[in-house]
C-alpha cells in the first residue's frame, strides 16, 4: 500500500491545474485490470477523478514522456515523480534533453512497486488484486482468495531500492525518505563469483531468449539518441535479423556500454522485457566498477554531474590496473 | 476417440519422438516455452507460450538464398530446408486458428514456399484450455476454448490425456500409438467442455463485442479522434507484434558477410519507424498512424480481405506483454463503443 492517497494526488494536480501553474499532468491512468496501468497525459480534474491511479502497479517511469511532452507547447506540464524516478529526471537534464522550466515536479514517496508478472506466476485467472494487513490478496476464478506477502512479489528493483530521497522536486508530497544501502549488487557479486565459462553460459541462456523487441531501449531514460544505430539501416547493423548469436549479445552489450555513467540504474529495462532478461545485472556491473574504479557515482543525483568516465582526473586508475583486476576474476 | 492415462504420458512422447521430431511446452524460469523432447522434459500446464506457436511456421528469422561469390562468377546457393516432419503438442486453441490466419497470407498466391513445406511438415496436437486466464478473450472472435482445432485434438483431466483425430494426419499419428491408448467414448471430455464454457462466460472480457469492427468498415475508424489518447503513451517497441501469434509482416534483406551475400527474412514490426521507409520516404511518419496500423489491420483490413474473419484471436499476449498496457481489448473498448 502506498501511504500517499490517490485523492491527495488529484487534489494536488487540480489545484495546479486551477491556478495556471500547469496547463497538463502525467500520471497513470487505469486499465482493464488492477494491475495493468498506462501512463496518460490529463488536462482536468474530471479526468483525474475519472481515470487517474495511484497504487501499488505505477512502476513506469515518465522520462520518455517527459521529453517528448516538454516540447510541445510554451506551458509546463506537471508530473508525479517517485524517488527513483527523480534520479533520471536529473540525468535527462544533465543531457539537456528538456527544459527545466517547462517541468513542474510533485515527487511523492514510495512504498515500492508490485511486480505483476511475479502475482502471475502464484495466482491464476485473477479477478482482482488488493491489500489486506500489509499483505496482498488476490482474488482468482480458480482459487478463491490468495494471500501473498508484499515481500514475495515486490519488483526486484524496488526489493533493492537505491533511494527513498527524491533527487529533484518543485514540491513534495508525504515525507522525504533516505538514501539507502541496498543490497543490490549482491547479484553481480555472484556472477563475478563464476568462472569465465560459468559466466558467459549465464549470460549465453539469458540473452538467447531476446526477441530484439527494442522495449528496454525504448523505455531508458538514458536511450534519448534520436535516431538508435540498431535502427539505422546504413550502419551495416542488422537489428531485426538478430543475424546470429555473437551480434545478439552485442546488442545488449553495445547498449550496456553505451549507458555506462548514465544509467541510473531506475530499472526500468528489467520491468518492460517480455522475456525476462535481467539486464539490470548487466548495467550493475558497470556502476559497481565505476565505484571501485574512480569512487562512489550515482548517475542523477544532481544535475550537471560529469559520469567518471566521460571525465578524466590524475587520480583515475591505470588502465593496466583494471586488466589485471578483471584478470583476477576471469 | 483413445486415452491413455497421464502416468503413461513419457512413454507416448517417447514413441512420437521416435519418429519425429516433437515440441512440448515446458516451464522455464521465464515462462513456458517449446522445447524438443528429449526424454526429460515435462509437459508444462501453462495456458499459453511466452511465444507463440507462430514460430514453427514462421520463424523470427530465416536465411532463404545465399550468393556466393568468386571471381566473376556468381553462385545462388538454396539453403537446405528442414523437410523433417515435427509434431507440435499442446497448442491450444487461440494459435491452432492463428495458423488459419497466417495460412491466408502465406498459402495464398504467390505461395510461400517456406511457410508452406512447414505446414505440410507439422502436425498440430491441440490442448484444451480449463483454466483461461483473465487475459483471454478468444470468444470473442468465435474461438471455443474447450474445443481447439488441429490435426489431433487433446483434452486433459487430472488423471487423463484424450485423443481425438480430426484430420487425415492426425488419424496416421493416433492410429501409430495405439498400443499405448484405449478406445473410450466422450462422456469425460463432454463433461469438461461444459465446465469451461460455464467459466468462459466468467472471464472479465467475456462480454468484448468485436461486431462493431470488419469488413469494409476503414473510414469509420480510420480518423477517429480516439487514436491520439490511444496511442500516445506508445513507445515503439514492437513487442505486441512479436509475441503475437497472428502478426505476419517480415521484411527481406541482403546481408554482405564479406565473402558472400545472405539473403534473409526477418518479422518486422509496423510499429517501427522504418516499417513503412521507401526510396520517396516514409508514409507513416508518426507513431500514432503506426499504431493505428496494427490494431486496424487486425480489426479492418484483414477482414477486409479475408471474408470477414478477423485478424485476433484474442490470446492476450498483447495484454500481458505491452510494457505500458495498451492493447488491442482498450482499442476496441474505445472505439467500438463496448463497456
Ligand atoms: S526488452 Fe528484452 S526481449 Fe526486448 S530487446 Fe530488450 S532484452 Fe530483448
Ligand atoms: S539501462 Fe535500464 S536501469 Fe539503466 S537507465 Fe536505462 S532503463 Fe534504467
Ligand atoms: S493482437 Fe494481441 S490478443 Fe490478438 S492475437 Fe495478437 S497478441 Fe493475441
Ligand atoms: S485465449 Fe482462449 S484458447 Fe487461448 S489460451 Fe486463452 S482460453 Fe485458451
Ligand atoms: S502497443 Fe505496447 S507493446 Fe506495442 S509497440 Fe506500443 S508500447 Fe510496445
Amino acid at each position: 500500500m502506498q501511504e500517499i492517497k490517490r485523492e491527495d494526488l488529484i487534489a494536488k494536480a487540480a489545484q495546479l491545474l486551477a491556478d495556471g501553474t500547469v496547463d497538463r499532468v502525467i500520471g497513470w491512468k487505469k486499465g482493464e485490470f488492477d494491475y495493468d496501468v498506462t501512463p496518460a497525459v490529463f488536462t482536468s480534474k474530471e479526468e483525474l477523478e475519472s481515470e487517474f491511479v495511484w497504487n501499488d502497479f505505477c512502476g513506469a517511469n515518465f522520462s520518455k514522456y517527459l521529453r517528448k511532452e516538454a516540447d510541445k507547447t510554451e506551458s509546463k506540464v506537471m508530473a508525479f515523480l517517485k524517488p527513483c524516478d527523480t534520479y533520471s529526471f536529473n540525468q535527462l537534464l544533465t543531457e539537456h534533453k528538456f527544459d527545466r522550466e517547462k517541468v513542474y515536479v510533485v515527487g511523492i514517496p514510495c512504498n515500492g512497486m508490485l511486480d505483476d508478472s511475479k502475482i502471475k506466476e502464484r495466482a491464476n485467472g485473477i479477478s482482482s488484486v488488493s491489500e489486506e494487513n500489509g499483505k496482498v490478496v488476490v482474488d482468482t476464478l480458480y482459487d478463491g482468495k490468495i494471500t501473498l506477502e508484499r515481500a514475495e512479489v515486490l519488483a526486484e528493483r524496488c526489493a533493492n531500492c537505491k533511494s527513498k530521497k527524491h533527487a529533484a522536486y518543485d514540491e513534495l508530497l508525504g515525507e522525504e525518505g533516505e538514501v539507502l544501502d541496498s543490497a543490490r549488487f549482491d547479484e553481480v557479486e555472484k556472477l563475478e563469483a563464476m568462472t569465465a565459462d560459468e559466466r558467459f553460459a549465464f549470460w549465453q541462456n539469458e540473452l538467447s531468449r531476446c526477441i530484439r523487441c527494442n522495449a528496454c531501449r525504448n523505455i531508458c531514460p538514458a536511450c534519448t539518441c534520436e535516431k538508435c544505430v540498431f535502427d539505422n539501416p546504413a550502419s551495416g547493423v542488422e537489428n531485426k535479423a538478430i543475424s546470429d548469436s555473437f551480434e545478439e549479445k552485442m546488442f545488449h552489450i553495445i547498449r550496456a556500454f553505451h549507458v555506462a555513467g548514465r544509467c541510473t540504474d531506475c530499472g526500468e529495462c528489467s520491468r518492460v522485457c517480455p522475456q525476462n532478461i535481467p539486464l539490470h545485472l548487466l548495467n550493475r556491473k558497470f556502476i559497481k566498477d565505476m565505484n571501485e574504479f574512480y569512487g562512489e557515482y550515482q548517475a542523477g543525483a544532481e544535475v550537471g554531474s560529469r559520469a567518471p568516465i566521460v571525465d578524466f582526473t590524475t587520480e583515475d586508475i591505470e588502465p593496466c590496473d583494471a586488466v589485471e583486476r578483471g584478470g583476477e576474476n576471469a | 476417440m483413445r486415452k491413455i492415462s497421464l502416468d503413461k504420458i513419457n512413454q507416448l512422447f517417447a514413441e512420437i519422438s521416435s519418429k519425429s521430431s516433437l515440441y512440448i511446452p515446458v516451464d522455464t524460469a521465464a515462462g513456458a516455452k517449446f522445447e524438443k523432447y528429449d526424454g526429460t522434459k515435462t509437459m508444462s500446464d501453462a495456458l499459453n507460450t511466452v511465444r507463440s506457436a507462430k514460430d514453427f511456421f514462421f520463424p523470427q528469422t530465416e536465411n532463404m538464398v545465399d550468393f556466393k561469390v568468386e571471381g566473376k562468377n556468381i553462385e545462388i546457393v538454396e539453403p537446405v530446408n528442414e523437410y523433417e516432419d515435427f509434431v507440435v503438442f499442446g497448442v491450444r486453441a487461440c494459435d491452432v486458428k492463428s495458423f488459419e490466419i497466417l495460412d491466408r497470407v502465406f498459402l495464398a498466391d504467390p505461395v510461400d514456399n517456406f511457410y508452406k513445406n512447414r505446414r505440410e511438415h507439422g502436425i498440430i496436437v491441440s490442448m484444451a484450455c480449463t483454466k483461461p486466464a483473465e487475459t483471454c478473450f478468444c470468444g470473442t472472435f468465435g474461438i471455443d476454448a474447450a474445443s481447439p482445432a488441429g490435426d489431433i485434438v487433446c483434452h486433459k483431466t487430472d488423471d487423463t490425456l484424450y485423443l481425438d483425430a480430426k484430420t487425415e494426419k492426425g488419424a496416421q499419428l493416433l492410429d501409430s500409438l495405439n498400443a499405448l491408448t484405449e478406445e473410450t467414448d466422450s462422456s469425460a471430455v463432454d463433461a469438461q467442455k461444459a465446465k469451461t464454457a460455464e467459466i468462459m462466460k466468467k472471464l472479465p472480457l467475456a462480454g468484448l463485442d468485436a461486431s462493431a469492427f470488419g469488413a469494409d468498415k476503414t473510414m469509420e475508424f480510420f480518423n477517429a479522434p480516439e487514436w491520439k489518447e490511444l496511442s500516445e503513451a506508445c513507445l515503439g517497441c514492437g513487442t505486441c507484434t512479436f509475441v503475437c501469434p497472428t502478426c505476419q509482416c517480415y521484411d527481406i534483406k541482403d546481408f554482405s558477410t564479406g565473402h558472400e551475400v545472405k539473403r534473409f527474412r526477418c518479422w518486422d514490426s509496423c510499429m517501427y519507424s522504418d516499417f513503412t521507409r521507401m526510396a520517396h520516404g516514409n508514409i507513416r511518419n508518426s507513431q500514432l498512424e503506426r499504431f493505428r496500423q496494427r490494431f486496424m489491420h487486425k480489426l479492418v483490413y484483414y477482414p477486409t480481405n479475408n471474408e470477414g474473419i478477423f485478424g485476433c484471436v484474442g490470446c492476450g499476449r498483447c495484454l500481458a506483454k505491452c510494457p505500458i498496457n495498451m492493447n488491442i481489448v482498450k482499442v476496441m473498448k474505445k472505439l467500438g463503443g463496448n463497456k
